[in-house]
């Protein structure tokens, strides 16, 4: 179905003006470089970071929990820690790895010379540090980071100390880099695709991206104008989050969310569209039911407008509103069924082998669904009104953004890894990486379901001594996951440094463009003459 | 290429036009909702209400207790003149609230009922209140508004005391109107 393996490989891009480029070399080169490579390279980094600093930031809320009563630190500390562990995770861990995809591998595989505005690309790049370090340093502000939640809900956010100015700023900025990128991809996408690749020749990540984008730019000022009113209603006396003064705080959820649920699908579209191309070529069958992957994404993205009071059942909504709400969350789940079973279709039959990529596009499958139920589950009202605040909405929400959205990212960096660096990685340390990484991450969540239906609320630091079992397995689980990490980090490092010789298309499988018509590596400036795609 | 350059350039500013749109749309939210609370009955704290069944159930009393707040800014004394009232269920009922301007300006303040427990307020029928309106109180004057209210008889069997709370805040400046 895709493209390229329709189009003849007709002339060779290796040699194509590798010579002009004359980059400033050392620091400056990553300071300065528009180059969509370069920048999609520093944004993976970035994001690996920052997934390392949230992770430390989540073992420690899990120290804590290792055992009831107080052990390691005050109360408002560790609604510190779970709020930086969300904001961090979310706005510098989970997007930022998914521009970097989109940058590397945008122009890539629809043929385009580079990202459309390639200066803005750097800007969009470098908002980021500065925005984490913000973030980052609220912690030594007097009052210390965020603890309102990474929902960061009115009337708490209201009355923090300067952290959370600090952390508003922050997200402003963030704000603003994903809004100029996703401008970018848009026109990218919409504008500077290869002759002869129309819309529904795209390969489905580009697809995807492009329903992304779309989103980001439909949402994210809405989050800039709710954290604009927290800070206002902060310093300059307005009243729109609060009561006292005629304003409402549950005003602040309704807006929150409705950037937030769209932003929940941010995160994980992108990881659909990962696993859409890793899936067919692993099964060397095209994608089963192209076209209908590309009307999922769509009607999802635009469901996704209408769910958002799903989190918001125990604020005392009228019976309408929660019917309404519950029906059309459970219409979104239609889509995604579509998509799980085109992935299964994908495979059955096929000739299939199990690389890293696959194992983490297949775990995803598995163990994204089961976030998917859970999912379910929680748009029924009136469960959802006992399990509102519960360790169960915790598992839902990691089993859809560790096993979906990580694994996907993990998924995809080994994918084209090959591709990127021009050579393989290590087989053994990825496959040490992902069953290590399911089996921990599944003891770390799974017995959160438990507790959660048992009634353990979350964002608590202490707890009943019947939930101690399950919560000292959960502690021993995050060790394990996130020391598992470390082995994708010696993958990467190895990788980069050296190993065998990538092939230009390593998976028999592979039909995108980036496979079919570039080298690996590919040239600092790859497609300056477009391909011909039939 | 200048045809692309061009295209690309009109695209990103079409984006960049919607993503301020949306930024607009945000703020344009919140007298959304109010419209809608408002046409769907959801949260209309400051509308009188209308009393349906004014049977008295003489069998059961509850406890409404009262209590007054003020915004931290504002120079006002506040109180209830009563602190609770031990009613029936459909009973009519009246008591009094005092302000006082402390200061040397006029000021215009509007109150914001709440109730504990929350979900109360579904029984708790306003007929009048000061509430209704701002109240506009000139340097050193001092006023005693009512509320008239019913208790609904529907009243779960396990709520015995309701708290009815007032929290008085300035409306001029950059104080919004409530809604
Ligand atoms: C079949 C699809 C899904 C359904 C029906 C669904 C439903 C829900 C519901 C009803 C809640 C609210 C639970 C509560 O707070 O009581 C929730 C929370 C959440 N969901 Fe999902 N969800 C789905 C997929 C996803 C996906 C794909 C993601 C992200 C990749 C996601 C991320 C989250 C997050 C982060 C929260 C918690 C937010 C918070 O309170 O901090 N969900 N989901
Ligand atoms: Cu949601």
């Amino acid at each position: 179905m895709e493209a390229a393996s329709h189009a003849k490989a007709t002339h060779d891009h290796a040699h194509s003006h590798d010579d002009h480029a004359h980059h400033p070399s050392g620091l400056m080169r990553w300071v300065t470089t528009t180059n969509h490579k370069d920048i999609g390279t520093l944004y993976l980094f970035f994001s690996m970071t920052m997934f390392f600093i949230g992770g430390l930031l989540a073992f420690g809320i899990r120290a804590e929990l290792f055992q009831p009563g107080l052990q390691y630190w005050e109360p408002e500390f560790f609604n510190e820690l779970t709020t930086m562990h969300g904001l961090i995770m979310v706005f510098g861990a989970i997007m930022p790895a998914f521009v970097g995809f989109a940058n590397w591998q945008i122009p890539l595989m629809i043929g385009a010379p580079d990202m459309a505005f390639a200066r803005m690309n750097n800007w969009s790049f470098w908002l980021l540090p500065p925005a984490a370090i913000l973030l980052v340093a609220s912690f030594f502000v007097p009052g210390g980071a965020p603890a309102a939640g990474w929902t960061i809900y009115a009337p708490l956010s209201t009355q923090m100390g300067p952290g959370m100015d600090l952390g508003i700023f922050a997200l402003h900025i963030m704000g603003a880099s994903s809004i100029m990128g996703s401008i970018n991809i848009v026109t990218t996408i919409l504008n500077m695709r290869a002759p002869g690749m129309t819309l529904m020749k795209m390969p489905l990540f580009v697809w995807t991206w492009l329903i992304t984008a779309y989103l980001l730019i439909a949402v994210m000022p809405v989050l800039a104008g709710a954290i604009t009113m927290v800070l206002t209603d902060r310093h300059f006396g307005t009243n729109f989050f609060n009561a006292a003064g005629g304003g409402d705080p549950v005003m602040f959820q309704h807006i929150f969310w409705f950037f937030g649920h769209p932003e929940v699908y941010i995160m994980i579209l992108p990881a659909f569209g990962i696993v859409s191309q890793v899936i067919p070529t692993f099964a060397r069958k095209p994608l089963f039911g192209y076209a209908s992957m590309v009307y999922a994404t769509s009607s999802i993205a635009i469901l996704s407008f209408i769910v958002w009071a799903h989190h918001m059942f125990t604020t005392g909504m009228p019976a309408a509103g929660q019917l309404f709400f519950m029906f059309a969350t459970m219409l979104i789940a239609v889509p995604t069924g579509v998509k799980v079973f085109n992935w299964i279709a994908t495979m059955w039959k096929g000739s299939m082998t199990f690389e890293t990529p696959m194992l983490f596009a297949i775990g995803f499958i598995f163990v994204f669904s089961m976030g998917g139920f859970t999912g379910l589950i929680l748009a029924i009202t009136p469960v959802d009104i006992q399990l509102q605040d519960t360790y169960y909405v915790v598992a839902h929400f990691h089993y859809v953004l560790v096993a979906g959205s990580l694994y996907a990212i993990f998924s995809g960096a080994y994918f084209w890894l090959p591709k990127w660096t021009g050579h393989m990685y290590s087989e053994t340390l990825g496959k040490w990486h992902f069953w290590l990484s399911l089996i921990f991450f599944n003891v770390t969540f799974f017995p959160m379901h438990f507790l959660g239906l048992a009634g353990m609320p979350r964002r608590i630091p202490d707890y009943a001594l019947q939930f101690a079992d399950f919560n000292m397995l959960a502690t021993i689980g995050a060790l394990g996951f996130g020391l598992s990490q470390l082995l994708f980090v010696a993958a990467v490092i190895k990788c980069i440094r050296g190993g065998e010789k990538a092939p230009a298309n390593p998976w028999e499988g592979a039909d995108t463009l980036e496979w079919t018509h570039l080298p690996s590596p590919p040239p600092y400036h790859s497609f300056e003459t477009p391909p011909v795609v039939k | 290429m200048v045809n692309t350059a061009q295209s690309n350039l009109q695209l990103m500013r079409k984006l960049f036009v919607i993503s301020l749109a949306m930024f607009g749309f945000g703020f344009a939210l919140i007298p959304f909702y109010q419209k809608i609370c408002e046409v769907t009955g959801v949260n209309r704290l400051l509308k009188q209400d209308e009393v349906a069944n004014t049977q008295v159930d003489t069998a059961r009393f509850v406890t409404i207790e009262f209590d007054s707040n003020l915004r931290s800014a504002l120079p006002w004394t506040f109180r209830p003149l009563q602190t609770s009232a031990r009613i029936h269920p459909g009973e009519l009922t009246t008591v009094m609230y005092e302000i006082r301007n402390n200061s040397t300006r006029a000021i215009t303040g509007q109150a914001i009922p709440s109730y504990g427990p929350q979900f109360a307020d579904r029984f708790f029928k306003k007929i009048d209140c000061f509430c209704f309106t701002q109240q506009t109180l000139q340097p050193g004057e001092s006023r005693q508004m009512p509320v008239v209210f019913v208790i609904e008889s529907g009243l779960p069997q396990n709520i015995n005391t309701i708290t009815l709370s007032y929290s008085f805040f300035e409306v001029e400046g950059t104080a919004k109107k409530a809604g």
